[in-house]
């Protein structure tokens, strides 16, 4: 792969943008976890399919849309489900977790009713669905490199407000801290990260991405500086190896690239076991 | 020199149409120690959202540092441990540097990241909560008592003028309250910060603290702690509506002295 890497433009588009994608996606997904949303994640790529699935099929009735990327209807649809999610989880404030299904189940129904509108997209809906090497394009890589600069930016700027919002929140709103508004680019943001991942991982899997390396990663961090690297690290492992694999074995990258993610959580779990049993065995020796 | 720290007058809030608070009216002045007793859902903890601003009386004013409290824009000058402190996420990735730390993201500002001079202002909170040697463990690994001390730290770091408590001690065994309690009163007579407690270990705290406020709705009793001692049972069984039976532990009333 290493020599097509420096002969295909599609493949450093993909390579590129996948090294992207593996570490913003878990940073993002650090605060998501944390935070207890995992599965917003899921619920926003869901309404990222009814973008697609609705681009795609205006694409096939109306001039305009032929010309678009499906991607950017994606990411609008996203970023509307995260806000709609912002909203329902205030009206329903003792049920914040009841906006999630909502807005999934909405993302689902949509994307139900374009796909079957436009009588199936065929390999490309197939391509959104579980990522594409050969689809990411030099503009998926611009995208999705303005996008992190826009992440770390967020991140950099904004690290200790977001960290006690995570960790307090109603610390942080006795202390002061305007923390909607940081809420609300943060979802926002994601929406975006999720929306332009879908090529390379692709809708169904772009959720995994942002909470499997964390669900690795926080088993063994003792700090929450330690849980963001270890999960950028556990991220970066599963895109290089998944699109490896993909590109040999010439199937979804989405796949691989979540596989790898499952297998390095399972090693974790495994060293973490071994370590408490030899340390317990060590105690023991010692009483 | 600051007459009050907290100033109340008249305050009254109702949710919807059911009234929680009426007429309340206190004042809380520098290195006092209030102790904020009261039967379950008599708007303790109402009170205490009021006074960080988090609710809105009906009626009435609150000030703040003698300003009213809309326009304080200093709110690091109030500590703040909740109830829920205690409820965290178990399993979240921090040292209890970082979450002692957290309690600088208002004082700090916004588009700042923490300084050395604020890691060193979260180490010295540590150290007046004795927990100094603790800095780089994972919170989830403390005992509930160290995390409770760990969550004072945090209110701690940003050298504030007054420290709200409301039922700290929820979920905390005897002995580890009891050392609590007495950490309380150190901070209060070394460091000189007023403290608002809430709390429902009416013997303990009425004779830890200077001042008792009773609250069942209104404002039963507010003044100095020899004042409250002279109260009887009856009195405070009638304000909390069932029978009450006061075992004072300790003589003598530091705020008459």
């Amino acid at each position: 792969m290493i020599d097509a890497l420096f002969t295909y433009e599609f493949l450093q588009n993909a390579f590129f943008s996948g090294l992207i994608i593996g570490v913003i996606a878990p940073m993002l997904g650090l605060f998501i976890v944390v935070r207890r949303l995992a599965l917003i994640a899921d619920a926003l790529s869901h309404v990222s399919l009814a973008g697609i699935a609705g681009s795609l099929y205006l694409s096939q009735q109306v001039l305009f849309f032929a010309g678009l990327n499906p991607i950017y209807l994606g990411m609008a649809a996203a970023v509307g489900g995260s806000l709609l999610i912002e909203r329902l989880r205030r009206v329903y404030r003792n049920f914040e977790e009841l906006a999630i299904p909502i807005i999934l189940s909405a993302g689902i129904g949509f994307g139900a009713i374009f796909i079957s509108l436009a009588k199936g997209f065929g390999s490309d809906l197939v391509g959104y669905l579980f990522g594409s090497v050969s689809a990411v394009s030099r503009q998926d890589l611009l995208v999705v490199s303005i996008l992190a600069v826009g992440v770390f930016a967020f991140i950099y700027l904004f690290y200790k407000e977001l960290f006690t919002l995570s960790f307090d929140a109603d610390y942080s709103q006795a202390s002061g801290i305007k923390g909607r508004g940081i809420q609300m680019f943060f979802m926002v943001l994601t929406a975006l990260v999720i929306g332009a991942s879908m090529r390379i991982v692709g809708i169904l899997l772009v959720s995994s991405l942002m909470t499997l390396p964390v669900a690795a990663a926080i088993q063994v961090a003792k700090s929450f500086k330690s849980a963001m690297l270890l999960s950028i690290l556990f991220g970066e492992i599963s895109v290089v190896t998944g699109l490896f694999a993909a590109y040999h074995l010439d199937i979804a990258p989405g796949g691989t690239i979540v596989v790898t993610a499952i297998v390095i959580l399972l090693l974790v779990l495994m060293g973490k076991r071994l370590a408490g049993q030899s340390t317990s065995k060590r105690k023991g020796e010692v009483l | 020199m600051q007459e009050s720290l907290v100033k109340l007058t008249d305050v009254t809030f109702n949710y919807g149409n059911s009234s929680v608070l009426k007429d309340i009216t206190l004042t809380v002045k520098p290195g006092e120690f209030w102790a904020l007793i009261g039967p379950n859902g008599s708007g303790k903890s109402t009170l205490i959202k009021i006074l960080l601003g988090l609710l809105k009386p009906n009626k009435g004013s609150v000030e703040l540092f003698e300003e009213p409290i809309s326009s304080v824009s200093h709110k690091e000058r109030v500590g703040y441990v909740s109830q829920k402190s205690n409820s965290f996420n178990r399993g979240f990735p921090a040292t209890v540097l970082e979450v002692v730390r957290s309690g600088l993201t208002k004082k700090t500002g916004l588009f700042k990241r923490f300084s050395k001079a604020d890691t060193e202002a979260a180490l010295n909170a540590l150290m007046e909560v004795d927990m100094r040697e603790f800095a780089d463990r994972n919170i989830g690994e403390l005992s509930g008592g160290q995390q409770q001390r760990v969550f004072i730290a945090r209110a701690l770091a940003a050298k504030p003028e007054l420290l709200i408590m409301d039922e700290p001690t929820v979920g905390v065994d005897q002995q580890n309250s009891a050392s609590f309690y007495s950490m309380l009163e150190k901070l209060n007579r070394d460091n000189g910060i007023a403290i608002i407690l809430v709390s429902h270990e009416i013997d303990l705290v009425t004779d830890l603290a200077s001042h008792v406020a009773c609250l069942n709705r209104t404002m039963h009793f507010h003044g100095g702690r020899r004042d409250f001692a002279k109260l009887n049972d009856n009195d405070l069984s009638r304000w909390y509506g069932h029978s009450v039976r006061l075992v004072h532990q300790k003589e003598g009333d530091p705020s008459n002295d």
